[in-house]
């Protein structure tokens, strides 16, 4: 079981390798030039820099990850549940209305907030 | 030799010809194919002018990413500026793992890690791309960045729903999350949207096939916008955000950006071709007067140099296909334009959303109807 895992890891390694490796062979090779203030300061279009660097941005950023992680949670329990249908609804029927069950209850949040405007970024 | 020894050395062997043998020269040429498509789409010529036809083209911008000065500004948070490019770079070459592109090749299954969780593996290494670009516009301490790393970050995990909800319709017919499994379950039934081989004729199949080819369809825009690729390339749109995420990166930490892009680009195709194509199989028509017509199937069980030979082929055709995906890609970026950023959320959140969700209960009662 855990010896399946030994490929992942080594692609882990030669992955983070690669990575790490092109960094420093730009650092070891790459000229370097003068370091000036114009060139340090943060790019926008040759002008100098206004404001603070990190503007407040639209609170729905925040509200699409809430929902996120709420319709994610859902097809993680699907998984499960689709891996075993194939063999379970053989048996009996109840896997499907179980199911359907549980995403029409989570439906009922999913159209609140569409009714919310949640997915309405015109707004 | 010792089993365990043996597993270590032949996935190494795997691992370097993956990475460094195919996945890097591919990208490096897929991002050369796109130069000279988008060309010839554009009738213009694009680079033509380093080696035959412009193809030593990658190997120059390659020595020029390495030249160049690697400055960081002095405004940048240093620790997260550094880490962000490795970030979009290393779950890219991660995903490759799982994916198998062979039959097996001197005995060798020709697959990195043969592991049993399969996609959630891939869902698990490539969801963490999205904290590559988040860090890296959060990190470089300016406004573009900024603003394309926060939009990024939306769009990632929003199409990331219906990436999730596109494979399930598969799980549900095979009951296996282990590709190597799906792969095996297309080569006796057929492909997932064309499922010609064994009995073509039963009706069921292609009944099967309208739910699969609906899931097709959604995974792959998803894979789109996963990808950031244009009509879904609002972190990085040129023309309100100067390069997005990377504008206050250069030399070769902009180079690992840019390459990660492609190898998810190259990871995300591989996966379609695993799940919906076929994965290596590509099935040959036959004819003998034993069987009659069939198709035939080349992989690399048979003994000697034809099984060789058979292995080598699975190979060719997986990344075939995989080619030929890349080429779609490149196609879309010069066909369509960019999408709004409302209505890119409202495609992602209400329109795919709703449409992978009914076709799972679409494909569940096909299945529960299934004759024994």
């Amino acid at each position: 079981m855990i010896r399946e895992y030994i490929p992942v890891l080594l692609q882990a390694l030669v992955a983070v390798g690669f990575a790490a490796g092109a960094l420093i062979i730009s650092v070891l090779l790459g000229k370097s030039g003068l370091r000036t203030q114009t060139k340090d300061s943060a790019y926008e279009c040759g002008m100098v820099p206004q404001g603070e660097a990190q503007p407040r941005f639209s609170v729905k950023f925040y509200l699409v990850a809430m929902l996120f992680i709420l319709f994610d949670l859902e097809i993680v329990f699907m998984y499960p549940w689709a891996v075993v249908y194939r063999e379970a609804v053989v048996h009996s029927h109840v896997i499907f209305w179980s199911m359907l069950s549980f995403v029409s209850i989570l439906m009922v949040g999913y159209v609140y907030a569409l009714k919310k405007g949640a997915f309405d970024w015109k707004k | 030799m010792n089993p365990t020894l043996f597993l270590i050395f032949t996935s190494l062997l795997k691992i370097v010809g993956i990475v460094f043998v195919v996945i890097l020269p591919m990208v490096s040429y897929s991002v050369y194919a796109e130069r000279r498509v988008s060309a010839l789409i554009q009738d213009r010529l694009g680079p033509n002018r380093v080696g035959p036809a412009g193809l030593f083209q990658p190997i120059a911008d390659a020595m020029k990413f390495i030249l160049k000065e690697d400055f960081t500004p002095a405004n940048v948070n240093k620790f997260y500026y550094w880490l962000a490019p490795c970030l979009a770079m290393v779950p890219a070459l991660m995903t490759i793992a799982v994916v198998p592109f062979g039959s097996t090749l001197f005995g060798v299954p020709m697959v990195i890690a043969d592991i049993n969780v399969g996609v959630l593996y891939v869902f698990a290494i490539a969801s963490l791309g999205v904290y590559g670009i988040v860090i890296a516009g959060w990190s470089s301490n300016s406004k573009y960045p900024f603003l394309g790393g926060v939009r990024s970050s939306s769009q990632m995990i929003s199409y990331e729903l219906s990436l999730g909800l596109a494979v399930i319709p598969i799980f549900l017919l095979v009951g296996q999350l282990r590709l190597t499994d799906i792969v095996r379950y297309q080569i006796e039934n057929g492909w997932m949207i064309a499922p010609f081989v064994g009995h073509w004729t039963d009706g069921w199949k292609w009944l099967l096939a309208i739910p699969m080819s609906i899931s097709f369809v959604v995974f792959t825009i998803a894979i789109f916008a996963e990808t950031n690729r244009l009509p879904f390339d609002l972190p990085e749109a040129e023309t309100e955000l100067v390069g997005g995420y990377h504008t206050e990166y250069g030399s070769m930490k902009f180079a690992l950006f840019f390459l990660g892009e492609y190898a998810a680009m190259i990871t995300g195709s591989a996966i379609i071709v695993t799940l919906f194509l076929g994965g290596w199989h590509l099935p040959v028509p036959w004819w003998n007067h034993a069987h009659g017509f069939h198709w035939l199937l080349i992989d690399g069980s048979l003994g000697g140099w034809r099984g060789v030979i058979g292995g080598l082929f699975n190979i060719f055709v997986f990344f075939g296909k995989v080619s030929v995906l890349l080429l779609f890609f490149i196609w879309v970026r010069w066909t369509l334009p960019r999408f709004r950023y409302d209505q890119l959320m409202r495609l992602g959140w209400v329109f795919f959303f709703e449409i992978a969700l009914v076709n799972i209960f679409l494909a569940a009662i096909i299945i529960a109807c299934l004759p024994q």
